[in-house]
């Protein structure tokens, strides 16, 4: 069975590799269901907004959608792409893909799955908040009816690994009921695929009490197997930690999401439970202003200092990574030397290990650079969008006041703090953020984070501090036409090296996905956060 | 009698007006909603396009007007998180929290006045002095602590209750009430006692106070020293005069109670309004929150006004003076 057994005290690279290759062990046998059903409990802090595949693109909503509806391909637990409801695909030129689906796929109303739902879900996806997962494909034409094929205007060596979270809907139940196009915030009535669901999946949802619990139940006639023994589950919404961590002790749920890490000395040491962790595909970096001639959130200082690339590398010499790792994270998370995820394509080891703390060469560089006596200015966190992130703020605040740039940590709610830093505004100095390209590609953080602000095409968008580099542009652009994996990689390497001696990215650390678990429930991790639950045992 | 009746429900019109404008005011500084909607690598013209679709362009007088205007055909638009109608949203989290808040002023009553009795007839005594410590915490602990103070005892400790949620719930005749089952019941007890805290020692302390004062005044004195028993005088004379003022300020507290909700309802899962607002904060749902203040406003005045109408009836004194 599949077992992502992890201890803190193992090393982590250790622990991932052990847990994929037990994981893509019994995949690859695909062993027959333990036989007789269980139930499984399981609570989380936030609950999925709608069950409308194409309204938002939102983790949590793929996370609870992915057991009921089905996309053409998705990532399996070792990361890499795993035939769903096609079968295979190849780029038959540069500007087309062909995918074949897969035979005999029902949904639940009992309807067959074919090209024609492609085509339909294709067109509706694009009308919602999905739009820019299918960005670059131009039209999908249906050749028979199991195959189709992705016409795009320019070629695109990695289409499959972005329609990763694209599901597939039926035409006819969509018409029947009224549901042709996907949920909008300005209608005027609730749409039916809101509340409603028919998929292709392992599970239906049987019943529903929106940001409260949700119930599935498995489906015999799924194409597939499950390979865990869950056959009825329920996911229970529990915002405030402590009670999550209470419901697990007292056994109301058999596992809950999003430990906080101080809680997970407390989980550990209770009998019959256990944590179990996963890389989160989540970086967490600090991004200055490096556009604007003036500090607007900060003083004393002339002119801007950000824009001195030594300045930049002495922030990044000030942080004292590991100390942020095991005080504030209490081990559950990993020191990064770029803005993306060690599993992201583009990351390489040299790479993504950052530079130890050198206080003395951090403030040389101050000195040198004429700010030896310090400035002033604010750091924009966030207070409730990922794991002990306002505790993150203001260590980092802290560790950069050791070379005399005097922080003020400003730790709003994510909604307050989008709105000051997002564009059109960029109302920040200094900010906390955070990426996790749905793609694990790093092309998607290069053309929507790195490349210069450009309104028309709407590239760099979220290049919150302006960071202009014309030979990254030029590398991007490259990078996206590039058919050829080893000149990709080469590619990729080239310009996250050049991000890498800019120090416009200051990198933090990567997150991990933490889970506390009833000893013996058995579970696969996913670094998109979501719950697979045909793949989970629990005890009979 | 009923021109001061118009004239306080005019005044509560009034009120809830300016409520209505101030929230509106409130949720346009609260936060971005289209960092919700948006997926985040949307273009500026994708932004652009959602703020005019939305009306988010517009003054917020003219979307303030129009807002009122759907206000009285019941159309309150559809949440931006959920996508569901927002009358629909909060129709069906209100049961919750009025159970909770029943149950949570029952639970206070039932504590409060005997306990505020005594302390007030025997202020001197050691069990007095005992629940007037007691009732010190009930003032300076935050309710998120006491609800998870009681998860860790009853729930992970002794097992009793549940941690979160409200139990099996039965639909009767449209409400969906938890308070017909055993695990409703169950699922009751730890978040209502925590909710009641703050108000069984509000009400001790304000009866005492009250019962002290009267056991001094002159009609107590005379009745003494005409030779009325100790229990007939207490229970007859001075608590008669000492529970108006606490029915009142009962009264009021029940807007409290449904105000204060949201922490608790947060702490315990409670799937109330007060939950629903927490989430809908979150994701700056501007729509939902404005109406959720809206409405405790609304709670808030209605009470205020009832009681005001009441009160002549209770007092004679008052009904002399309108007349």
């Amino acid at each position: 069975m599949i077992i992502i057994l992890n201890r803190p005290h193992e090393d982590a690279r250790m622990r991932s590799r052990l847990s994929l290759m037990m994981a893509s062990a019994s995949l690859a046998l695909m062993l027959p269901a333990a036989g007789s059903a269980a139930k499984f409990r399981f609570a989380g802090p936030l609950d999925a907004y709608t069950l409308d595949p194409h309204a938002i693109s939102n983790t949590l909503v793929f996370a609870v959608l992915r057991n009921v509806y089905e996309p053409l391909v998705q990532r399996g637990p070792d990361l890499s792409l795993q035939p769903v409801l096609a079968t295979e695909w190849t780029q038959v030129d540069p500007n087309t893909w062909e995918f074949k689906l897969r035979e005999g796929v029902t949904y639940s109303n009992g309807n067959p799955f074919n090209a024609d739902d492609v085509v339909f879900s294709f067109e509706r996806a694009k009308k919602g908040g999905m739009a820019s997962h299918l960005a670059e494909v131009a039209s999908i034409e249906k050749v028979d009816d199991l195959t189709v094929r992705f016409l795009s205007d320019l070629p695109n060596p990695i289409l499959p690994n972005q329609i990763v979270n694209w599901f597939m809907m039926d035409r006819e139940w969509a018409e029947a009921n009224g549901a042709t196009e996907p949920g909008q915030a300005d209608n005027t009535t609730e749409s039916f695929a809101n509340r409603n669901t028919n998929g292709t999946g392992a599970y239906v949802i049987s019943a529903r009490d929106p940001g409260v619990s949700t119930e599935f139940t498995a489906r015999p006639e799924w194409w597939g197997q499950i390979t865990g023994n869950v056959d009825k589950a329920t996911f229970f919404v529990i915002p405030n930690p402590a009670t999550r961590v209470s419901a697990l002790i007292t056994g109301e749920v058999e596992m809950i999401d999003g430990v906080p890490p101080q809680d997970t000395q407390r989980i550990e040491n209770t009998d019959g439970l256990r944590i179990a962790a996963t890389p989160d595909v989540r970086t967490v970096y600090i991004q200055p202003d490096v556009a604007r001639d003036t500090l607007i959130h900060g003083g004393g200082v002339e002119g801007n200092p950000f824009k001195d690339v030594r300045v930049r590398e002495a922030m990044t010499l000030a942080i004292d990574r590991d100390a942020i790792q095991s005080r504030i994270m209490r081990g559950y998370s990993t020191p990064v030397g770029l803005p993306i995820g060690k599993e992201v394509e583009g990351s390489t080891d040299a790479l993504n290990t950052p530079p130890p703390q050198d206080l003395e060469r951090a403030r040389a560089l101050m000195a040198e650079a004429g700010y030896g006596e310090g400035f002033d200015v604010a750091l924009d966190c966030t207070n409730d969008r990922f794991m002990n992130d306002e505790a993150t703020c203001l260590a980092v605040g802290s560790m950069l006041g050791e070379i005399g740039i005097r922080v003020t940590p400003r730790a709003q709610p994510t909604a307050r703090w989008a709105q000051q830093i997002n564009p059109p505004g960029y109302d920040t100095s200094l900010a906390m953020l955070s990426y996790a390209p749905y793609t694990y590609d790093g092309h998607q953080f290069l053309s929507s984070i790195a490349v210069t602000r450009n309104e028309e095409t709407g590239g760099g968008q979220f290049n919150i501090g302006g960071y202009s580099n014309p030979e990254v542009d030029r590398l991007t652009a490259e990078i996206g036409a590039e058919t050829d994996p080893e000149a990709r990689a080469a590619l990729l390497a080239e310009v996250f090296g050049l991000l890498k001696d800019d120090y416009a990215f200051i990198p933090l650390h990567q997150l991990q996905i933490l889970w506390g678990l009833k000893e013996g429930v058995e579970v696969v991790q996913l670094a998109d956060l979501s719950y697979p639950l045909a793949w989970f045992t629990v005890p009979e | 009698m009923i021109l001061h009746a118009v004239e306080r429900i005019l005044q509560t019109l009034l009120v809830i007006l300016i409520i209505s404008f101030i929230a509106f005011m409130l949720i346009d500084t609260l936060g971005d909603p289209l960092g919700l909607l948006l997926p985040p690598d949307a273009s500026l013209a994708e932004r652009q396009a959602l703020t005019e679709r939305l009306g988010l362009d517009r003054p917020l007088l003219a979307r303030f007007a129009e807002f009122l205007a759907g206000l009285p055909r019941g159309d309150l638009g559809i949440s931006y998180r959920t996508q569901e109608e927002v009358s629909g949203m909060i129709a069906a989290r209100l049961p919750a929290t009025i159970e909770l808040a029943a149950v949570a002023l029952l639970i206070s009553l039932v504590v409060a006045i005997p306990a505020g009795i005594y302390t007030g007839v025997f202020p001197r005594s050691r069990f007095a002095r005992a629940i007037m410590f007691v009732s010190i915490a009930g003032v300076t602990l935050p309710n998120f602590v006491v609800g998870i103070l009681l998860i860790a005892i009853f729930s992970v400790q002794l097992g009793w209750f549940p941690s979160f949620g409200r139990g099996a719930t039965i639909v009767l005749g449209g409400w969906e009430t938890g308070l017909l089952t055993r695990s409703g019941w169950h699922a009751i007890i730890l978040p209502a006692l925590t909710l009641s805290l703050f108000q069984m020692t509000f009400i001790i302390r304000l009866l005492r106070t009250q019962l002290m004062e009267i056991g001094r005044s002159e009609h107590i004195r005379f009745a003494r020293a005409r030779g009325l028993g100790e229990a007939r005088l207490w229970f007859v004379y001075a608590l008669r005069n000492a529970l108006l003022p606490t029915i009142t300020m009962l009264a009021l507290q029940l807007g409290n109670i449904i105000a204060f909700s949201v922490v608790t309802e947060s702490v315990f899962a409670w799937p109330g309004i007060g939950t629903l607002f927490l989430q809908s904060v979150q994701a700056a749902d501007i729509r939902v929150i404005a109406i959720y203040l809206i409405f405790v406003g609304i709670v808030y005045m209605v009470i205020n006004l009832l009681v005001e109408l009441l009160y002549p009836l209770i007092d004679p004194r008052l009904r002399q003076r309108h007349a």
